[in-house]
């Protein structure tokens, strides 16, 4: 098992400089430049003045130059500065979006685990009845509801029409005068429904995933075994079949670890939540080269250490697993 | 409980949680006190965040229109788009048109409290030119010849030729010597926490949240009458318009749409106060003159015949916008009224295409000419709704006289690169946003048809390229309007683009901000004079 570990972590250095070069060449194919971007349809920009911000930002330079530079400071764990105006260190503008991106999505990563289990359960023991039927048209409305609409819906009635819930932002004007207590049910009221939109989609194939993992496992003989020796229906499930259960949702949670940091580009925006997805989306949009590609490498490297992470919590879950690689 | 219904309450009971305590409404307004008042805050919805507050190193909107508010320059202008003093309280332009003087205001502080100085006109001259500036703006300043300050209170500035958009261009943010002299602006810590003249200064900015900006007291026009101006960060128009209408926001554009059809009952109305005026843009159908198509202008002035442009006018603006004739928007002291536009009639549209050589139609009703059918594609950016739907509209009306128009619809980046840049194109739809200033150089003159430069149609007209040195090589305001007046006449017999509107913009404040005053410059250039009666006030 510890040589299993340490061979892969091995492997993860070769993966991230093919990481690396793969990021740089496709943030660069795309066609047009951040000055471009800035400048472009300005009558007073001349092309002096695009010469001037392209020999500032490096972009004068060979592509094979740029390249060498930017992994140089990688190496050093430094992700340059932004091509926007500001200038900025590429990890300033991460670090101040990723800690509320990071809350929302473990919120609501705990949110839609903690129900799709219980859900998915419930729908495979009552096969076919019409909490199943009932659970399976939620969970198709849950794929079928554009989010935009979703919370657009949901900001209509309980931001506009019932005035409960504020509609978009983290905080209320002159909140930072609130005592701690009064501040965090500011925030938490501000995060109820863009928690609520971000595991609802999820949450619908996530439950339905559980469903038929949790079929899958009630159907193998050692279940039947178990009913046989006359074991409580409870035991069964809870005992027995749950831990298999959840070994493919294991994988799913493991995924889901670079979805973290990611955001959304869509929730964000429209509750004006000023997360990763939307600095990722401006960035993009302006072609502001370090900061997509520190967002794409830190993301690369998430889904790496997921994977593993994945992989180690299947051992520990399926002790045939660790038993077979360790025989390896 | 069992299980299920555990489940089924659990949604409604999450939401109900957490919405115990309800946002309470906004008291309601007194009906007798108007008296101006101090206090209150303004809170402007905007769709993107600022990048720097240091407006030269600024090449987005959002920062502009914040420090806007911090910042002054030496000129500006005032509600009918004159150019008056600002920071300069006058200034003289020499008979040769080679020398302006401005004579600054004495007793102007930055907002640290230090004194506003020539040497602070210098240093902001001296930063835009320097080549190790990244700054977007260094381009009419390239003309001054000379700068000298002779005392504290006085600077002059002279051109090797005269050059009228040169007093415009002294509308630039003047920066504090103090503070960034010697140092590397790029690394200034100023971008994060500017120091101005302006009549806000800075306070607060929370990333992609809110920028928090505070009356200054000591302004050198007095003191504004609202004390905080709060720039809230909303990215979604849709969600903007909620927060506006749940009372969140108290100033923001509305679309066409949102001012035609959603914002008409009393409860909105007895709110919130709708401004309309023309804007300063026009939207406009430019043809790529090196194409054989576009050449002959019977073609140009056909499609311009072909497109009824109140038809777009009440399709895509619901009625709020008005004809384009010209480069030159209605209402501008350039704008040349007797120019007259070529009317929508689909008969002399054909009748052109007719002399033009276009007379036979296929089986499908499409003119022919050589064997080849009359057929091109439009190309806009995404993401442009209006422009979408415009171009839908005039494809069904040149279809109508025989023309097939297909259209594409390219992400701005590729728009511009891939095509726009190269010229390769055939019809773009596109606008621009013009300034008080009449001078159009960059976007008609015909040493700017390179790749990359504005003027990607190609259109070139020795006598268009005469007149416009000729009006920005004087400050004689008739001489100059003179010159566009015949370049607006030029322009609507040449038909280089198929101007087609100049949309209105529809600003909404809330009803207990007093003070607004609508005028040819909008509504902004009053702000410090804005206030909220005492008994309105909820911030």
């Amino acid at each position: 098992m510890t040589r299993y570990l340490l061979k892969r972590i091995l492997m993860l250095i070769p993966l991230m400089v093919g990481i690396t070069l793969i990021t740089f060449s496709v943030v660069h194919l795309a066609p047009g430049e951040p000055v471009e971007m800035q400048m472009a349809m300005n009558p007073k920009v001349g092309k002096e003045a695009r010469e001037r911000l392209r020999k500032f930002y490096g972009l004068d330079k060979p592509l094979a130059e740029q390249y060498v530079t930017w992994v140089g400071k990688l190496a050093r764990l430094d992700l340059g500065r932004s091509f926007s105006s500001d200038n900025r260190p590429v990890k300033d503008k991460i670090a101040e979006r990723l800690p509320i991106t990071l809350a929302l999505n473990i919120i609501a990563l705990v949110l839609e685990f903690g129900l799709a289990i219980p859900i998915g359960i419930m729908a495979a023991t009552h096969r076919d009845t019409w909490l199943d039927k009932g659970i399976t048209v939620f969970v198709f409305v849950g794929f079928a509801v554009p989010t935009f609409w979703l919370a657009l819906l949901l900001m209509y009635l309980f931001g506009v029409k019932l005035n409960w819930l504020p509609i978009s932002g983290l905080h209320t004007l002159g909140s930072d005068s609130y005592g701690l207590l009064r501040y965090v049910g500011d925030m938490a009221r501000h995060l109820c429904m863009p928690i609520l939109v971000a595991s609802f989609g999820s949450l619908a194939g996530l439950s339905r995933y559980m469903r038929s993992s949790m079929l899958n496992v009630i159907g193998q003989d050692y279940i039947t075994t178990a009913r046989a020796k006359g074991l409580s229906e409870r035991v069964v499930i809870y005992k027995h079949a749950l831990r298999n259960a959840l070994l493919p949702l294991i994988t799913q949670a493991g995924l889901a670890i670079p979805g973290l940091i990611g955001g959304s580009v869509i929730f964000e925006t429209i509750y004006a939540i000023p997360g990763m997805g939307q600095l990722f989306y401006q960035a993009v949009m302006a072609r502001d080269y370090p900061v997509v590609m520190g967002i794409v490498i830190i993301g690369a490297l998430l889904t790496l250490i997921g994977n593993l992470v994945a992989d180690v919590c299947y051992a520990v879950a399926d002790p045939r697993i660790r038993e077979g690689r360790g025989a390896q | 409980m069992s299980g299920p219904r555990r489940l089924r309450l659990l949604f409604p009971a999450l939401l109900l949680a957490v919405t115990a305590c309800t946002q309470s409404p906004a008291p309601p307004r007194g009906a007798g006190d108007v008296k101006p008042a101090y206090g209150d805050a303004l809170v402007e919805g905007t769709i993107g965040d600022a990048s720097t507050l240091i407006p030269l190193l600024a090449t987005d909107t959002s920062s502009h229109a914040v420090a806007g508010q911090i910042y002054n320059g030496l000129v500006k202008y005032d509600k009918d788009l004159k150019i008056v003093g600002d920071l300069a309280e006058s200034f003289t332009i020499s008979p040769d048109g080679l020398t302006i003087t401005f004579h600054l205001h004495r007793g102007v502080k930055w907002h640290d409290g230090a004194p506003f100085t020539a040497r602070d006109v210098l240093y902001t001259y001296r930063v835009v030119i320097d080549p190790k500036t990244p700054t977007a703006y260094a381009e009419d300043f390239k003309q001054v010849k000379g700068i000298a300050a002779p005392d504290d209170y006085t600077v002059r500035v002279t051109y090797g030729a005269p050059f009228a958009p040169a007093l415009a261009s002294w509308g630039t943010a003047i920066l504090p010597a103090h503070l960034l002299e010697g140092k590397d602006i790029t690394k200034s810590p100023l971008a994060r926490a500017p120091v101005g003249t302006g009549p806000y200064r800075f306070k607060e900015w929370v990333a992609g949240q809110k920028i928090v900006l505070e009356a200054n007291h000591d302004y050198f026009e007095g003191r504004p009458w609202i004390d905080r101006y709060i720039y809230r960060i909303i990215p979604d128009t849709s969600t903007m318009y909620m927060e506006l209408k749940a009372g969140a926001i108290d100033m923001m554009g509305l679309t066409p749409v949102q001012y035609a059809r959603q914002t008409t009952g009393t409860r909105f109305t007895s709110q919130f106060n709708k401004y309309r005026y023309p804007s300063s843009s026009y939207v406009y159908m430019g043809y790529n003159l090196r194409h054989p198509l576009f050449k002959d202008k019977r073609i140009r002035q056909a499609l311009t015949a072909a497109i009824d442009k109140d038809e777009l006018i009440h399709g895509v603006l619901f009625g709020m916008g008005q004809k384009a004739v010209g480069p030159i928007p209605p209402g501008r002291w350039a704008y040349n009224p007797n120019v007259r536009d070529i009317a929508y009639d689909p008969k002399h549209a054909a009748e052109l295409l007719a002399q033009a050589g276009w007379r036979e139609k296929n089986s499908a009703g499409i003119l022919m000419k050589d064997g080849k059918p009359f057929s091109f594609t439009i190309l806009t950016n995404q993401g442009n709704q209006q422009r979408l739907l415009t171009a839908q509209i005039i494809q069904q009306r040149l279809r109508y006289v025989g023309i097939d128009v297909k259209i594409r619809i390219v992400e701005w980046a590729t728009f511009l690169k891939e095509f726009v840049d190269k010229g390769n194109f055939e019809a773009v739809m596109l606008g621009w946003t013009t300034t008080p200033d009449p001078d159009m150089f960059d976007v008609w003159h015909s040493s700017k048809t390179n790749p990359g430069e504005l003027n990607f149609v190609g259109f070139k007209s020795a006598e268009v390229d005469r007149l416009l040195v000729e009006g920005r090589s004087t400050f004689d305001l008739e001489q100059r309007r003179k010159a566009y007046f015949r370049i607006q006449e030029i322009m609507a017999d040449e038909q280089p683009y198929t101007f087609l509107y100049v949309p209105d913009a529809l600003p909404v404040v809330s009803a207990r901000i007093r003070g607004v005053k609508p005028a040819p410059a909008g509504i902004g250039y009053n702000q410090i004079q804005w206030y909220v009666p005492k008994a309105e006030q909820v911030y």
